[in-house]
């Protein structure tokens, strides 16, 4: 959308680095195996609606097969190993992520349609980290706060979203396995290329069989795994209304929840604010990952005195991103993931549009193929807007207005979500006493969508409990 | 109903003997009874609903009658709680410590009169009742030490890989629902009260359905201790009627089904998950050590990050 006379070049990545096999199977007890009923489904670059493979479909007998062979790992293998062993394996993982880093990287982009610079930036390095954190952490848990000898759970049941499949995967697996639990993972249905490639690097690591294993399949699959008995432990990742479904499912059942749920995170920038900063921070929060982020900042909420001053220095920086091919490395903008996002997200914007607010969007060509939306920001929003109160999940921001620092406070806290916020001042007294009233579990002052192994991440209300990463999200795994 | 049966004070470090004083003698004063109502932003208001249910001793000797509340009133309870979320959680820590000190000086001052009351509700000996009211006590001074030292336990400054700072901090979640466990009737029930408004919450306590009347006494305790308004507020009546309405109500961050048996739990799990509310219960030996599992079931971390330059 960049035009003029300083038009980029294509800057592809290659993707020859990667080699996609057109089936894969399910990845049970250490090796691929074709699922019980033989029934798959095709992945798609959703970039182009190319298939990029078929991928068994994971039925009640493969559910029960992984978690039978997880059990027995817990029990005889995995379970019974020393942390410090453990941590030699997770070592192992992390330093193979990055050795095959641009492999990820390129797979992730294909199947998810994210760019590559993102990919290969943010998720791949950042997944590497996570394995390499908790490594560390698998011998020295008598040290993590949690009481004397903390044991593991057992079986640990992870379903993962399709925003960062890669990451999300190493979110999950790396704090269940450095804690001595054995894991069933289940990516989402439409980016399961990047986790079945872990499972490769975790086979080649030498975990013991059973240790880790991935069933794909659609939300089907994820709820046979959620109902099994075999399974001590649930971690979802996904939107608000499955993870309330999966709650009230294991009611009663003793198993142990954690929920990553959805988001409808206020960025808040004061009139003291450093406005080019907060104008990236704005775009960084809103427009990464094409919105597909549950912690995205998608409502502005910008002092009135300078509101018109960021509204014009936003619309001037969105003119500049490039929406396109993933596999281009000076792509802003990937695809939107699936038909059916882009469906909801058109949904949603005709809902904001319908009710009064002001569209706008930079001029963009779309590419024909392909699902894309272009970054979109509306104006004259109120808070009882559909657009303002759902989790949109797309590249669209929602800009509201406020006067003092009270009502900013009032207007941010003003949704049943809590996972995040966002604070743009000069002035520190300011930063922290925001910080303390925002009801979120992350809160960036100055920056956005900043993402740590170190750094704990997780909700308030209706985003869920519990944490991922740091000492704190050693909880979920612990029997303490 | 017969005297014998009233919950008297008896001096503590008296000899050991029957808990309640015999029927009143010739030409001595008609002791005053007690109303045993519900405790509500403050307050102490009967039951809207108009209605009491018997409170026995084990042998079914009607102590008194409590209050029954009504969904309604459980309902008031949480918007009461909720009004007092934002002075308690944002009181100062030090503050929220001593407030809760206070309660155990007054607590130890009203010893005698919860060991009988516990006497006649749980048909406990003296000496039994005594041990648990003295555990009871020194819970809720353990308790009173946490506030300002949880932050130091369950928070961290997190080393990340970038010019950041980074920190994290435990806050209370807000409005907890707790359902006290049927006996020890105050050692249970300040042994789940405690951790939640010591972390900052408000709670919101369905008392022992079985044996009331401490609850009702504790509540006293609270009311003239300097815990604002609100930040505990106590129903009594029948578990298996308010704990649904507590269990789905929307205002509720989270929900203490201790007091609830474990075959009727479920149900109460499933309409805890309409918003999402983080659900604890753990049965255990009331007079071991507490850990501090039950505070960090009612916090949330909040990490914070700030770039460093110049």
């Amino acid at each position: 959308m960049a035009g003029g006379s300083w038009e980029y070049a294509p800057a592809p990545e290659a993707r020859d680095i990667v080699t996609i096999r057109r089936e894969y199977g399910l990845f049970l007890a250490g090796e691929f195996v074709p699922p019980a009923a033989g029934e798959s489904f095709t992945t798609l670059n959703p970039a182009s609606e190319e298939p990029l493979a078929q991928v068994a479909a994971a039925g009640a007998a493969d559910v029960d097969r992984a978690v039978t062979a997880a059990r027995d790992a817990f029990e005889r293998t995995w379970g019974q190993l020393p942390g410090r062993e453990r941590a030699k394996y997770l070592y192992r993982i992390a330093r193979a992520i990055a050795e095959r880093a641009r492999e990820f990287a390129v797979l992730e982009s294909l199947d998810n349609g994210k760019p590559i610079k993102e990919s290969r930036d943010v998720d791949v390095p950042l997944a590497a980290a996570h394995f390499f954190y908790h490594a560390g952490w698998a011998d020295k848990l008598e040290y993590a706060g949690y009481g004397p000898g903390p044991r593991p759970i057992g079986v640990a049941g992870q379903v993962i979203p399709w925003n960062f499949p890669l990451l999300m995967a190493a979110w999950k697996l790396a704090p269940a396995l450095a804690t001595g639990n054995t894991c069933v993972l289940k990516p989402a249905e439409t980016t399961p290329l990047t986790a079945l490639l872990l499972a490769e690097v975790i086979a080649e690591a030498g975990l013991p069989p059973g240790t880790v294993n991935v069933i794909t399949g659609d939300g089907s699959t994820g709820a046979e795994l959620v109902r099994h008995p075999g399974v001590a432990k649930i971690a979802f990742t996904g939107s608000t209304e499955v993870g309330k479904q999966i709650q009230a499912a294991i009611a009663g059942t003793g198993k142990r929840l954690t929920l990553e749920l959805g988001g409808k995170a206020a960025n808040v920038v004061f009139d003291d604010a450093p406005l080019d900063q907060a104008v990236e921070g704005i775009v960084n929060g809103i427009f990464f990952n094409q919105g597909h982020v549950c912690c995205a900042g998608s409502r502005l909420l910008i002092q009135e005195s300078v509101a018109d001053t960021v509204l014009s220095r936003l619309k001037r920086r969105l003119a500049t991103l490039r929406l396109g091919d993933p596999l281009d490395k000076n792509t802003d903008i990937g695809a939107i993931n699936s038909r059916e996002q882009l469906d909801k997200i058109t949904g949603l914007v005709a809902a904001g549009e319908a009710e009064g607010a002001q569209r706008w969007s930079p001029p963009c060509q779309l590419p024909a193929k392909g699902f894309w939306f272009p970054p979109t920001v509306f104006t004259g929003v109120s808070q009882s807007h559909r657009i303002a109160r759902e989790e949109i999940f797309g590249p669209v921001l929602s800009v509201l207005t406020f006067r003092t620092p009270e009502e900013a406070v009032a207007k941010a806290n003003n949704t049943p979500y809590g996972l995040s916020a966002g604070v743009w001042t000069e002035k520190g007294s300011r930063i922290l006493w925001m910080a303390q009233r925002l009801r979120a579990g992350v809160i960036w002052a100055n920056t956005y969508n900043r993402f740590d192994p170190a750094s704990p991440f997780g909700g308030y209300t209706e985003s869920g409990f519990g944490r991922e990463g740091g000492r704190a999200g050693l909880a979920a795994y612990l029997d303490a | 109903m017969p005297d014998r049966a009233r919950p008297t004070p008896t001096p503590r470090g008296r000899t050991k003997g029957p808990a309640v004083r015999p029927p009143v003698p010739d030409g001595t004063r008609v002791d005053v009874r007690k109303t045993y109502k519900l405790f509500i932003g403050g307050a102490f208001p009967r039951s809207e609903s108009g209605r009491s249910y018997p409170a026995t001793g084990p042998d079914g000797t009607v102590l008194a009658h409590a209050a029954r509340a009504s969904r309604k009133d459980a309902r008031d309870a949480v918007v009461a709680a909720r009004k007092a979320v934002p002075g308690w959680s944002g009181a100062t820590a030090y503050n929220r410590g001593q407030v809760l000190y206070r309660v155990a000086e007054l607590l130890e001052g009203r010893a005698a009169q919860f060991t009988a009351e516990c006497v006649q509700g749980e048909g406990v000996s003296w000496a039994g009742a005594e041990r648990t009211v003295t555990a009871a006590i020194d819970r809720w001074v353990w308790y009173a030490g946490w506030p300002d030292k949880v932050a130091q336990v369950a928070g961290s400054a997190n080393p990340v890989a970038g010019p950041y700072f980074n920190f994290s901090v435990p806050e209370p979640t807000g409005v907890v629902a707790v359902v006290a466990p049927a006996a020890p009737s105050l050692l249970g029930l300040v042994s789940v009260l405690a951790p939640v408004i010591a972390t900052g919450n408000a709670a919101v306590v369905v008392a022992s359905e079985a044996a009331p009347l401490p609850a009702v006494t504790l509540a006293e305790v609270l009311a003239t201790s300097d815990v604002p308004p609100g930040v505990v507020n106590i129903l009594t009546g029948y578990t298996a009627e308010l704990a649904p309405v507590l269990a789905a109500h929307m205002d509720v961050n989270a929900i203490d089904l201790t007091g609830v048996a474990a075959g009727g739990r479920a149900e109460l799990e499933r309409l805890a998950a309409r918003n999402v509310k983080r659900v604890f219960a753990a049965d255990g030996d009331w007079e071991a050590p507490p850990g501090t599992a039950r505070m960090l079931a009612f916090l949330e971390i909040k990490t914070v990050w700030h770039p460093i330059g110049i």
